[in-house]
C-alpha cells in the first residue's frame, strides 16, 4: 500500500504559556507535491515545523508525516525527514566536507550513495569543501545546509524560511532547485514570509498567528479574490493615503510599491475619486484596476478575520 | 555510529584553538604555580619588642628572635606606643613586650608577665605568629632555667608530624589541586561544549537524526574523559618532577579513583547543561557548584573543623569522597581496601549523576 498523503494535520494546538502559536491548524501535503506556508514572522511557521520534525510536543491534534505518527513513530520519522531549520545549524567550525560526511554518517549513508541526488547543489560549494562552514556566505551556508539535509535521501523535505536573509538572485535559484528536487518526487512543507515566493509552490496555505486563513493553489487563490482592487498613485504619496483612507467607498488602502492599493466597494467612482483628489491639491493622479497578488489575497483575508 | 560522534567531536576539539592547548599548558601551570603560592605555612613573621627590662634575659629572647626561621626582629623600642604604630601601619605583625624589671621578678620566682600582641587582620599569620614567638620565649625560658637549676630539664614532649614529616603544606595541596583540575576539565568543559551546541542551534539538527541522546553526550564524554586522563598524568608527572612528590600508594588505586570521579563530574556538568539553555547559565550554576566543592569537601579545610551541620553536607558531595582517596593513597599509602568505603560511595554518585543527566536530557521539548 503506497501512502497517499506526504503530511497530514489534523487540528494540531500548542501554546507557549498565554501565547497560543498555534490553533487548531489542519492541512495535508500530498506525495511529490510542494506545500508552501504563506504568512509574517510569528505566524506560527517555526512551531509548526518544529512539531512535526518531532523536535516539539503538540498539545491537542495529531499529525503524520509520511504516514507515521509524530507522537508514536517519531524515531522513524527522525530517519525519513530532513529539515532545514530557520537559523543555520551545522557545525561552522567543520568543513562542508566534514558537515557532510557527518550528517551522511549519521543516517548510516555514505556521501558517495546518495551524491546524485545533491549533486546538482552540493557542486555549486563543492570547490570550497575545505573551507569551514561559519566562513561561507549565506548563499554558500543555505546551499551546504540543504546539502546536509537531503544527504540521506529523505522522503519529506522540511524547510523553514530557507530563503530569510538571501539576496533576491540566490532566492530565484533556489527556488529552482527544489523545483528541481520535486521532479525527483520529494514532498517538501517550506515556509517563507515572501509573498512573491508563493507562486512557485504547487499549493500554498495562508496563516496568521496561529491560523490556517485559507488553502488553495496559488492561482486559484487570486481568482477566488472577489472585490474591486485598484492601484493609485499621485506626487505625495503619504497624503494620498490618508486621504483614501477618510473615503468611505474604500473597504481598504494599503501600501504596496509604486502604487497604493485599494479595496473598494461597489459604491466606488476611480473617476469622482481621481476629481476629488486633483481639487484638493493632488498633483498626477493615477488609478488603474489591477489583478490582484497574493499579498492583496493575504490582506483581504486579514481583513476579513478582524 | 558512535565512532562517527567521537570521530566527530576529536575533531571540533582539535580544531579548537584553545581546548588542546589548555589540556596540556592548564595542568603544568596549576602545578607549577599553585603549590608555592596556596601555602598556609606560616614564615617571617614581623616581630617588635618593647624592651623595658634592658637585662640579660631580654637581649637573650631578642637574640632567639632573630635566630628563628620563621620570626623576623624588626625593632626593639622603648615605648609600646611606637610599636603600636608600626603595628597600625602594618609593619610590624606581633609585639612582644618586656615589663621592667622582668628579669629581678623572676629570679624571686614570682616573674611579671611578658604580653604579646598580634595583628590579626591576617587571622591565621596574627595567631600562629603568636604562638611561634610563645614557643621561641619558652625555649628560651628553659633554657635559662636548665642552665641556672643544678637538674637538667629537656622538653616536656615532642611532636612528630607522620606522613607529612616537614608539615609541608604543599604536600597536602597537591592531591587537592589534581581534583581541582579535574572538576574544571571534565565537569565544566563538557557541559559548556553542550550548551554551545543549544546555543548555536546544531542540536536541533541533530535531534531530528537517529542519533540517540545517549550516544550523542557519550561521544563528547569519552573525549572529555581521556582529556580528563591525560591531565591528571601530566600534573602526576610535573609533582613527581618538580616537587619530588609521588604517591606513596599504588598509583591503579589514584587512577581508578579519578575515572570514578571524571564520571561522576561529568554528568554533574551534563546536567548542568541540560538545565540550562545559555551559556551564562551553565557557567553560574557550574561555579555555585564548584565554590561548594572546592570549600567544603575537604580539599582545603580539613571537614573535621567544620560545624557538625555542615560535616553532614559533605556526605553529599562527591569530591568529598576523592579527596579523601587522593590524600590517603598519595601520603599515607593506604590501599583499595582501606579505601573501599570511599570507592563505594563514589560508585553511587557515579550512576546516580549519570541517571540524572539522562533523565534531563530531552530530545524533544
Amino acid at each position: 500500500m503506497t501512502i497517499e498523503k506526504a503530511i497530514e494535520v489534523n487540528g494540531l494546538s500548542k501554546s507557549f504559556g498565554t501565547v497560543k502559536a498555534l490553533d487548531k491548524v489542519s492541512f495535508d501535503v500530498q506525495r511529490g507535491e510542494t506545500f508552501g506556508l504563506i504568512g509574517p514572522d510569528g505566524a506560527g511557521k517555526t512551531t509548526l515545523f518544529k512539531i512535526l520534525v518531532t523536535l516539539l510536543d503538540t498539545d491537542e491534534g495529531t499529525a503524520t508525516v509520511d504516514g507515521l505518527d509524530i507522537g508514536r513513530d517519531y524515531r522513524a520519522i527522525r530517519a525519513r525527514v530532513g529539515y532545514m531549520p530557520g537559523r543555520f545549524s551545522l557545525y561552522s567550525d567543520l568543513t562542508i566536507e566534514e558537515n557532510m560526511e557527518f550528517f551522511a554518517n549519521l543516517f548510516g549513508v555514505s556521501v558517495e550513495q546518495n551524491y546524485d541526488l545533491v549533486a546538482p547543489i552540493y557542486s555549486q560549494i563543492e570547490p570550497f569543501k575545505k573551507r569551514r562552514a561559519g566562513r561561507l556566505s549565506g548563499g554558500m551556508k543555505q546551499k551546504l545546509a540543504l546539502s546536509c539535509a537531503l544527504i540521506h535521501k529523505p522522503s519529506v523535505l522540511f524547510l523553514d524560511e530557507p530563503t530569510t536573509g538571501v539576496d533576491a538572485v540566490s532566492r530565484s535559484e533556489f527556488w529552482d532547485m527544489l523545483h528541481n528536487l520535486k521532479k525527483q518526487g520529494l514532498s517538501i512543507l517550506v515556509s517563507t514570509p515572501y509573498m512573491d515566493e508563493a507562486s512557485r509552490c504547487d499549493r500554498i496555505a495562508l496563516c496568521n498567528s496561529g491560523k490556517i486563513l485559507d488553502i488553495d493553489t496559488p492561482s486559484n487563490m487570486v481568482k477566488k479574490f472577489d472585490g474591486n482592487l485598484y492601484g493609485i498613485k499621485s506626487k505625495e504619496m503619504y497624503s494620498l493615503l490618508k486621504a483614501l483612507r477618510g473615503d468611505k467607498t474604500i473597504i481598504n488602502s494599503y501600501t504596496a510599491g509604486e502604487f497604493h492599493h485599494l479595496l473598494a466597494d461597489n459604491g466606488f467612482d476611480a473617476e469622482r475619486l481621481k476629481q476629488e483628489l486633483t481639487s484638493s491639491g493632488h498633483k498626477d493622479v493615477e488609478i488603474k484596476p489591477i489583478v490582484p497578488l497574493i499579498e492583496d489575497v493575504f490582506i483581504k483575508l486579514l481583513s476579513n478575520e478582524r | 555510529m558512535l565512532k562517527v560522534l567521537i570521530k566527530k567531536e576529536i575533531l571540533q576539539f582539535r580544531r579548537n584553538s584553545f581546548l588542546p592547548k589548555l589540556v596540556v599548558v592548564f595542568p603544568i601551570m596549576i602545578m607549577l604555580v599553585l603549590p608555592w603560592v596556596t601555602t598556609m605555612d606560616v614564615r617571617h613573621v614581623n616581630v617588635s619588642v618593647v624592651d623595658s627590662d634592658h637585662s640579660q634575659i631580654s637581649n637573650r629572647i631578642i637574640d632567639k628572635i632573630n635566630a628563628s626561621e620563621y620570626l623576623t626582629l624588626h625593632s626593639v623600642t622603648s615605648t609600646f606606643d611606637l610599636s603600636m604604630s608600626e603595628l597600625d601601619k602594618g609593619n610590624v605583625d606581633v609585639i612582644l613586650e618586656i615589663p621592667q624589671d622582668y628579669e629581678k621578678t623572676m629570679l624571686t620566682g614570682h616573674p611579671k608577665r611578658l604580653s604579646i600582641s598580634a595583628n590579626s587582620v591576617n587571622s591565621n599569620k596574627g595567631s600562629i605568629g603568636a604562638q611561634y614567638l610563645a614557643q621561641t620565649i619558652s625555649h628560651t625560658l628553659a633554657e635559662q632555667r636548665s642552665m641556672t637549676s643544678p637538674e637538667k630539664r629537656g622538653d616536656f614532649f615532642t611532636i612528630q608530624n607522620r606522613y607529612n614529616p616537614t608539615l609541608e603544606y604543599r604536600n597536602f595541596m597537591i592531591p587537592a589541586l589534581l581534583i581541582i583540575l579535574m572538576i574544571i576539565i571534565t565537569g565544566f568543559l563538557p557541559a559548556l561544549n553542550l550548551v554551545s551546541e543549544k546555543e548555536a542551534g546544531t542540536i536541533e539538527q541533530i535531534n531530528v537524526t537517529p542519533v540517540s541522546r545517549f550516544s550523542f553526550t557519550l561521544a563528547k564524554l569519552i573525549v572529555y574523559w581521556a582529556a580528563g586522563l591525560v591531565v591528571i598524568t601530566i600534573a602526576l608527572l610535573v609533582a613527581w618532577i618538580v616537587y619530588g612528590l609521588s604517591a606513596v600508594g599504588s598509583l591503579a588505586v589514584i587512577y581508578a579513583g579519578a575515572f570514578l570521579f571524571i564520571i561522576t563530574i561529568s554528568g554533574f556538568g551534563i546536567i548542568a547543561s541540560n538545565i540550562s539553555s545559555t551559556m551564562q547559565q551553565a557557567i553560574f550554576f557550574m561555579f555555585f557548584f564548584v565554590m561548594v566543592f572546592m570549600l567544603m569537601s575537604g580539599l582545603l579545610t580539613p571537614i573535621e573543623s567544620m560545624p557538625e551541620w555542615a560535616q553532614y553536607i559533605t556526605y553529599a558531595l562527591p569530591p568529598r569522597y576523592f579527596v579523601s582517596i587522593m590524600r590517603s593513597v598519595f601520603l599515607k599509602g593506604a590501599t583499595f581496601y582501606d579505601m573501599r568505603y570511599n570507592f563505594l560511595a563514589l560508585t553511587i554518585f557515579t550512576i546516580v549523576m549519570n541517571i540524572g543527566a539522562a533523565i534531563t536530557y530531552k530530545k524533544r521539548s
